[in-house]
């Protein structure tokens, strides 16, 4: 069938099997290959895309699903090669990554998180990411990143 | 002023966190375009016989391209026999226990693989799959080491029997005379899985004579030197290209059996091949760590003294002997921890039972050694009335009794075990935790307060011998370029190697490119594990930057028509100069500008000895005694493993071992039902750590240097995990004990916990 | 890993969903946010060989105040139960349980309807609406069905929709008593419950301790009878089925069922 939908602002379509699934139709068909694999039972969320504003397990969602939506991965989230997005930059500043392998839908996770909830406590952040797992960091990192990506937000949004 | 010991930011980070990494599924090199995908078919049984494979139905399947099975695998060499069983050697053993490429006539372990489909498209691989129609004929299962021993059933029947390694002291008689007090324990150091975020994956293609393999591996170079000896090739036919790695944790050492099927099915169709196995497979398929069931004897005086202490390890392997065969000896050589005991014995036996294989898995041996020693200070503790601390103190080799030959073979180089106990205590406030202890006591709280404490010392670079390699090139446009032998999966090497070459040469580290992971740039290396990394490729380029700047040295007194002695290096500014007369001044540009036709480079294969680095944990967990739910509130550390070069990348590493060493504790196990098929087989039901169980860590700051290298570096790596398994693990006892609780084995679930506290109630 | 091969179907209306549900007879499945019915099929647990997509159908998301009951479209995302602010005044109950659900992306795909649907005993959405006296309202080939949450959960996996029914509401009863509380307990945060408890005013729900969602039955009659929160939890096993898994054992799940309903009881009544 066909599928058709905008990723990172930019229309994709193609034929697929019916069964494709959007993390495939991401890697493969739109070339992104951020977002990653990293289970088979929606458990470990390395596969985190945003899909009409909110965070989704792109490998638990068929592509025909997303058809005519709006999908927005890690590589769309930076608005020029120096204009990291607040929480790219937070991960960058804080250490919040090592193998690099679960960071993408980590961080759109974050992305996701801060915009539903601007004002996290630490608790809260934990709690954000109960989907997401990571091996290298101990997941510390990442909440001082989340937390110092939602000040440096709100200092922003005051500007 | 030095870059040494200062916070920076990593310089991988910027591409990972735009485009993301390029992991051995993500690569797009042109050579790979049109690629086949391999799918896997795998034994669903713990232990069978194959009578037969009938692969017609897949073969007729839409895309497939071949189905292979072992009666394919007509062109490799024979495996080499069986060498000398070698205590030290982390060989696994061949002959009679040898494992196969894909199963021969038998499979030992539900995930072994059995036949390999490949298919044109990715997605057709599953269902091909399922239509290779493979007949087994059931054989009795051997589900742990109590089965194995007893031997009813033998997975290798020509070798009579499961037990395939013995060694160690017989159990002295008279070891515990003198001892008013002596406590044995049976205890678990239970099988994980080490889950590194990307499973393992390999692509391949064979053209023009040479193979070349992108491999989520820790070691490109001995994976190259493998597959030369298992494929009859010269290595130089051969080039292995380590991408990005997502995880390894000690899983991923060299190159596995799964890997090296595709990588020869590459050359035996001809096909380009990519395989990225699903985390199902990686569960079963990939090794497991741990898995010892430990016997502790510990023996002393009642006013604390440690007197005498026995471990005896039986080591699951699982199915095949991997390094499962060779890490009892690092925990045996590890069992006595940082404690002066006066007569220590250990003994271990590796018994294969039909599981996962084991391998390293952060800490590989050691963080069963320092599990079983704390176990049994506690327990002696405990008997004595004494508070751990405090005996801990009592025990705790002095800091000025070092270098420190120990009883079980190794000599810890430098280390203040008492002063990082005492640093830990005040930074975790232990008096009033004892305090806020004794009030919920008295006051019969639902939710209890326990305190963990341990003291570890641990051994890193165990094969500091067989070096690591650098080679350094300036060139004449004044960049740098690092070819290290050491292959980084999220450690910062690219950073961290860019900081050694600036502090020691001056050289802006934007200007420095670190490469790693390709054979055909560096051919010779050994790769990561055991926490080497700093202290043997650290150092291999700090010495390689040392020999630059002496060639340097020659080179800019030629330039400047002046003695070397009056030379200097700048190396805030990366400037030569003749001492007094900054505007003489010439840049590495200059200088590698003026070498001759060789350039200005250097190599260099540098060796060394272990080291060891120390320290201690405190955890503090809450516990609902209602329910046997566990919180752990706060976890406290020191991690001394010599001079940060920095700090950031010191800490992450602590942070990702502690959080993986209490997941040990408190969470993780992979259990097998009694016909040996996985109960823990996904990540639904295997409970790898999440954040929400997880608080922020302390960690103190402290440094003793190694005595082994310049630089005064051990490996932080592995630390945190060993330190803080029997931390966490001890806290939950010790919220118990006040009910007459002494032991549980880990993890500490809360049917456990409960069942423990039923039981202790159940007595009073 | 990858779902077996499959036909895809779109639904643009709850009439054209029943055609083709009614074309597809026994291989065909509704597939709303997918996240209970994908994870089985990427297993192969699960193979239809039609699916049919019914998550274009707006007007079956909605929350909407009825007077004496609020209804709640049966495509309703957990996220969107979890942040409405008419649920947290006059359902908190199902508010909060919508937010224990899975993880945040998980409650951004799916639905009470699929989750009801599924008929899993250890989520957490059926022992609420059980607890909430509940109708469920079904569409098919036989028209309009109502069916009381009491009846609509059969057995493991196994609910009263008949093939070819599409779940498109549930209607609950504003309640009378506001005492509520959801106590879910877990290993970690992120699994399913071991044992989970809803309450409200005096029912109480169990979760996971049967093949289906259960009532106790036997804590409500004892505090129906008088009996003080405390000693009415002592009978939340009675009557339950709990299984053995690798979490938990039976007397294990057993204790914890006692030990919730207390807790769960005692919190309800704070918030009275």
């Amino acid at each position: 069938m066909k599928v058709t939908m905008t990723v990172n602002g930019r229309v994709v379509a193609a034929e697929v099997a019916d069964r494709t699934l959007l993390v495939h139709f991401v890697r493969e068909v739109a070339g992104l290959t951020a977002a990653n694999v990293g289970c088979d039972t929606s458990s470990c969320g390395s596969c985190t895309i945003l899909l009409d504003g909110r965070s989704v397990k792109s490998c638990t969602v068929l592509a025909a699903q997303a058809d005519g939506r709006e999908v927005v991965t890690m590589e769309g989230l930076a608005s020029g090669p120096d204009e990291l997005h607040p929480v790219q930059q937070a991960f960058r500043d804080e250490h919040g990554l090592q193998c690099g392998f679960c960071t993408p839908g980590m961080v759109m996770a974050a992305v996701s998180l801060l915009a539903e909830n601007p004002r996290p406590t630490e608790d809260q952040v934990r709690s954000g990411l109960e989907g997401n797992l990571c091996r290298c960091t101990g997941y510390h990192n990442i909440v001082r990143a989340v937390l110092a990506a939602a000040d440096a937000m709100e200092g922003m949004e005051q500007r | 002023m030095s870059i040494m010991g200062t916070r920076v930011k990593r310089t991988e980070d910027p591409r990972l966190l735009t485009v993301g990494g390029t992991y051995v599924d993500d690569i797009r090199v042109p050579e790979m375009t049109g690629a086949a995908s391999v799918t896997f078919v795998r034994s669903p049984l713990g232990h069978a016989r194959i009578t037969g494979i009938d692969a017609s139905a897949a073969l007729a399947a839409p895309g497939v391209v071949a189905v292979l099975t072992v009666a394919d695998i007509d062109d490799l060499p024979p495996p080499p026999p069986a060498g000398e069983p070698n205590d030290a050697a982390p060989l696994p053993l061949g002959g009679v226990w040898q494992e196969p490429l894909l199963a021969v006539d038998r499979v030992r372990f539900v995930g072994e693989p059995v036949a390999m489909v490949i298919t044109d498209d990715a997605y057709d691989g599953e269902d091909a799959a399922e239509l290779v129609s493979v007949d087994y004929e059931p054989l009795p299962v051997v589900v742990g080491p109590e089965a194995a021993l007893a031997g009813e059933s033998l997975l290798f029947p020509d070798a009579g029997s499961n037990v395939a390694r013995t060694a160690g002291s017989p159990a002295d008689p008279a070891a515990f005379d003198g001892c008013e007090v002596v406590v044995e324990r049976t205890i678990s150091n239970q099988r994980l899985a080490p889950v590194p975020m990307e499973g393992r994956a390999a692509a391949a293609r064979w053209a023009d004579g040479k193979l070349t393999v992108w491999v989520s591996t820790q070691n490109p170079q001995i994976s190259r030197f493998i597959m030369a000896g298992a494929f009859g090739l010269d290595p130089g036919a051969i080039r292995v290209v380590a991408p990005d790695v997502g995880g390894g944790f000690g899983a991923k050492i060299g190159i596995d059996r799964d890997g090296l099927l595709v990588a020869w099915a590459a050359k035996h169709t001809g096909r380009a091949l990519r395989w990225a196995e699903t985390r199902s497979e990686n569960l079963v398929g990939m090794t497991h760590g741990r898995a010892q069931r430990q016997t502790i004897k510990i023996g002393g005086t009642r006013d604390g003294r440690v007197l005498a202490y026995r471990v005896d390890v039986v080591q699951d392997a699982g199915a095949y002997l991997r390094l499962g065969g060779f890490l009892p000896f690092l925990t045996c050589t590890m069992a006595v921890g940082p404690y002066d005991i006066g007569h220590v014995e250990t003994a271990y036996r590796v018994v294969v039972t039909n599981a996962t294989p084991i391998n390293a898995y952060r800490g590989a041996g050691r963080p069963e050694a320092t599990a079983a020693i704390e176990r049994a200070m506690d327990l002696f503790a405990a008997e004595i009335g004494m508070d751990p601390a405090e005996v801990r103190r009592r025990n705790l080799i002095p800091a000025d009794k070092f270098p420190h030959q120990s009883p079980c073979g190794a000599r810890y180089d430098t280390g203040d075990y008492i002063g990082a106990l005492d640093q830990v205590l005040v930074g975790a406030g232990y008096a009033e935790l004892r305090a806020e202890q004794a009030r919920r006591r008295e006051r019969g709280d639902v939710v209890q307060l326990g305190i963990g404490v341990s003291s570890y010392v641990e051994i890193t670079a165990a094969d500091a011998e067989n070096g690591e390699t650098a080679r350094l090139e300036v060139h004449d446009d004044g960049t740098a370029t690092v070819y290290t032998g050491s292959s980084p999966h999220g450690q910062g090497h690219d950073t961290a190697w860019a900081m050694l070459v600036h502090d020691d040469l001056g050289i802006p580290m934007d200007k420095v490119t670190v490469l790693h992971g390709d054979t055909d740039l560096i051919p010779l290396g050994i790769g990561t594990y055991g926490s080497r990394s700093l202290q043997m490729g650290g150092i291999a380029v700090h010495r390689a930057a040392l020999d630059v700047r002496d060639q340097a040295r020659r080179l800019a007194a030629s330039l400047l028509e002046a003695s070397e002695a009056d030379l200097e290096l700048d190396t805030e500014r990366g400037l030569w100069h003749v001492r007094g007369d900054p505007a003489s001044a010439r840049s590495w540009a200059d200088i590698a500008g003026h070498a001759g036709a060789d350039g200005l480079a250097a190599s260099v294969h540098y060796d060394a000895t272990p080291t060891f680095p120390f320290g201690s944990h405190v955890a503090v967990a809450e516990v609902d005694t209602e329910t046997g739910k566990v919180t752990l509130v706060r976890h406290v550390s020191v991690d001394d493993a010599g001079t940060v070069l920095n700090p950031v990348l010191a800490e992450g590493q602590r942070h990702g071992g502690i959080a993986q060493g209490v997941a040990q504790a408190l969470l993780e196990e992979f259990v097998y039902d009694a016909d040996g098929n996985p109960l823990t087989g996904s990540l639904a039901d295997y409970a790898a750590i999440t954040a929400t169980e997880l608080p922020s860590f302390e960690l103190l700051a402290r440094e003793t240097p190694a005595t082994t290298n310049p630089l005064g570096f051990k490996g932080i790596g592995e630390a945190g995990t060993i330190g803080a398994t029997p931390a966490a693990h001890s806290a939950v006892i010790d919220a118990l004990s006040h009910l007459g609780v002494r032991h549980i084995d880990m993890p500490m679930t809360p049917m456990r916990v409960w069942a423990a506290i039923s039981e202790a109630r159940s007595h009073r | 890993m990858i779902p077996a091969p499959f036909t895809y179907r779109r639904a643009w209306s709850v009439d054209e969903a029943l055609e083709l549900a009614g074309q597809g007879g026994d291989d065909a499945k509704f597939l709303a946010g997918g996240h209970s019915l994908l994870p089985l099929m990427k297993l192969r647990f699960a193979v239809p060989e039609v699916l049919i997509d019914i998550g274009r159908l707006r007007e079956l998301s909605f929350i909407r105040d009825e007077d004496a009951s609020i209804a709640v479209g049966a495509l309703t995302s957990h996220h969107d139960l979890a942040t409405s602010g008419l649920l947290a005044r006059e359902l908190p109950l199902l508010a909060h349980a919508a937010g224990c659900v899975g993880d945040p992306q998980v409650r951004h795909r799916g639905t009470i309807g699929g989750s009801l649907a599924h008929g899993d005993p250890a989520g957490d959405l059926p022992a609420v609406i059980l607890a909430l006296d509940a109708t469920l309202i079904a569409l098919g080939p036989a028209g309009r069905r109502e069916v009381g949450a009491a009846e609509f959960f059969r057995g493991l996996f196994e609910t009263a929709l008949a093939p070819g029914e599409l779940l498109t509401e549930i209607r609950i009863p504003k309640p009378r008593a506001t005492a509520w509380s959801f106590q879910k307990f877990t290993k970690r945060a992120i699994d399913w419950a071991i044992v989970g408890v809803a309450v409200q005013g005096g029912n109480v729900a169990l979760v996971n301790m049967g093949p289906a969602p259960l009532r106790a039955v036997a804590v409500e009659q004892a505090l129906a009878g008088g009996a003080a929160p405390a000693d009415a939890a002592a009978h939340a096993a009675e009557g339950t089925s709990p299984v053995d898994d690798v979490n938990a054992d039976r007397g294990y799940r057993q204790h914890l069922a006692r030990v919730l309903v207390a807790r769960a009881l005692a919190e309800s009544r704070s918030r009275t």
